[in-house]
């Protein structure tokens, strides 16, 4: 049942100096479904990929609106993001109340990280069990953060979390310097293609088999507050996006699997640390 | 919650966070709630407040021109009629986007601008490049001067804050004892809001804003007409005065006195 001895607690180290709770808690991330963050130079985009749990229910919600410069998608436990966004709009209200603008959101990430952190260092506490992307447009631009449960965040170019998420990270990266000079139609577009790459193989293969699947997508930027784009907008889009698919990837990319690092490492050594795939912004 | 703060029960919890706080690792004890004071217990004499204002300046003049604002102020700090202290600045550089004049109660002024200072530093620890604005501060200053004066126990003070907002854009506005606010292209405290700003108004270009060579022109005539005709006013001032490219306080400057038309004054 348990993967080893060493697992029983968060604050329990394991002599490889791992902390096997944490590491499982990131292990929840990759149950939930795909979300795909990404920006131009003008706006962030969030895109969010959710499936009804039967035929008679809808999905749940991918993309929580935090405030109008603010968003997050998560993938993971909702019950434990929706503890998180609650502390984030309530953080976020505070601030507009106080000061009359919006949280800069390099700051309410770090303090957001602070709060997850504590969780992972204490006995009579679990990490949260859910990862965030977040999107959020500040005098500095447009940022897409991703959060981890062990606390870590980095400030990205784009990325792509949840099941089969590598696949989408693949096409992220290879269109990577495409990203910053795309118009705002295209980002998105982008950002569809991508998470269209993390659908299981028959499903992307299977048209109709994929329409069971909902895609939400979600805007911020300069002048356009945070916005979950209608059924309407987004046909536009998928239009544009279907012109955009590229042969779909090859199975071996299609896995959750840690990645080689290439050092003379066990194979069966257990959970890898955590690798960042994509280029995240240089801190000036 | 208060019972924590009588001194005879022990609290039920201790060496724990508040329900939001973060926990205190190497705390070890959670430092005591500093609460307002009129909210605590009441010393032999009762609870205490400021009810006037002791130590005062005067006059605070804002201009709002096309690249940013000045501030100017009078270096007088009075002690009611008496000129107690004649040389103290009342405009401050608060960051490189932030100016702000003082006028009223000096000793509410230096509290607040102690605050204000702490403020800044928290912000430079961060080290992220995000500095606080103009508009921010004023609104910052609206809630903690209305709560204040909600709790009866008011900041007798009356600012003038001005700078340039992130878009490089100016700000000019003033927040007084009450929490009250208000933007203009020109703002003032004291006898400068009945000498100066009808000048600056009856001179502002239709259409267009100052320049900053009209701005200080402006200042330099209103300074004249309030050392002339406010009596609680001294002849030297600082001028602030801010743009995109940073914030100074400059001066102090030294009001061209002429005195050789007192000679033709008779009756007193």
């Amino acid at each position: 049942m348990f993967r080893n001895q060493y697992d029983s607690d968060v604050t329990v180290w394991s002599p490889q100096g791992r902390l096997h709770q944490v590491e499982y808690a990131m292990e929840a991330v990759k149950l939930g479904t795909t979300t795909v963050g990404l920006k131009n130079r003008s706006i962030a985009v969030l895109v969010a990929l959710s499936k009804p749990t039967s035929e008679v229910s809808v999905s749940q919600r991918k993309v929580i609106p935090i405030d109008d410069h603010l968003g997050i998608s998560i993938a993971g436990i909702t019950a434990d993001a929706r503890v998180l966004s609650r502390y984030l709009r309530s953080e976020c209200l505070n601030y507009k109340h106080t000061y009359e603008s919006t949280y800069p959101v390099s700051r309410l990430i770090t303090n957001l990280g602070n709060k997850m952190q504590t969780t992972t260092q204490r006995y009579d506490r679990r990490p949260y069990g859910v990862g965030l992307l977040v999107a959020g447009y500040d005098e500095k631009g447009p940022h897409i953060y991703q959060v981890m449960p062990s606390a870590n965040f980095y400030d990205c170019k784009a990325y792509s979390i949840g099941s089969r998420s590598q696949s989408a990270r693949t096409y992220l990266e290879s269109n990577l310097a495409s990203f910053a000079d795309s118009s705002n139609d295209e980002i998105i577009a982008h950002g569809i293609v991508a998470i269209k790459r993390s659908l299981p193989t028959d499903e992307n293969q299977g048209k109709e088999n994929a329409a069971q699947y909902d895609i939400t997508v979600a805007i911020v930027g300069k002048g356009q507050p945070f916005k979950i784009l209608s059924k309407e907008e987004m046909k536009k889009y998928e239009e544009l996006a279907s012109k955009k698919i590229l042969p779909a990837p090859s199975p071996a990319d299609d896995d959750d699997q840690p990645r080689p690092s290439g050092s003379g490492e066990q194979p069966d050594e257990g959970p890898r640390d955590p690798q960042v795939a994509v280029a995240t912004e240089e801190r000036r | 919650m208060l019972n924590n703060y009588n001194g005879l029960a022990q609290p039920f919890w201790q060496n724990g966070p508040a329900p939001g706080q973060f926990y205190h690792f190497t705390g070890g004890q959670q430092q005591i709630q500093n609460l307002p004071r009129e909210l605590t217990t009441a010393g032999p004499y009762g609870t205490q407040r400021n009810t006037a204002r002791i130590t005062t300046g005067s006059s605070v003049l804002g201009i709002r021109f096309d690249g940013g604002v000045m501030i100017a102020a009078d270096t007088m700090v009075s002690y009611g009629s008496l000129s107690r202290y004649q040389s103290i600045d009342r405009v401050f550089k608060i960051n490189e986007k932030i100016l702000l004049g003082g006028g009223d109660d000096f000793a509410d002024i230096q509290s607040i601008k102690r605050t204000i200072d702490q403020k800044m530093i928290a912000d430079q620890c961060r080290a992220d490049e995000i500095e606080m604005k103009p508009t921010e501060l004023a609104m910052w200053l609206t809630r903690v001067l209305y709560n204040r004066r909600t709790r009866m126990n008011p900041l007798f003070i009356d600012v003038v804050v001005g700078g340039v907002n992130a878009e490089g854009k100016p700000f000019l506005g003033n927040v007084d004892l009450r929490g009250r606010f208000y933007e203009d292209f020109v703002v003032a405290t004291g006898f400068a809001r009945h000498l100066a700003i009808p000048l600056v108004r009856e001179s502002k270009p239709a259409g267009r804003e100052f320049t900053a060579e009209e701005a200080s022109n402006l200042i330099r005539k209103c300074m004249e007409v309030l050392y002339y005709r406010d009596t609680r006013n001294t002849s030297k001032y600082t001028v602030g005065v801010c743009t995109p490219s940073g914030s100074v306080v400059e001066g102090p400057y030294k009001v061209d006195e002429n005195w050789s038309f007192a000679s033709t004054i008779k009756g007193y």
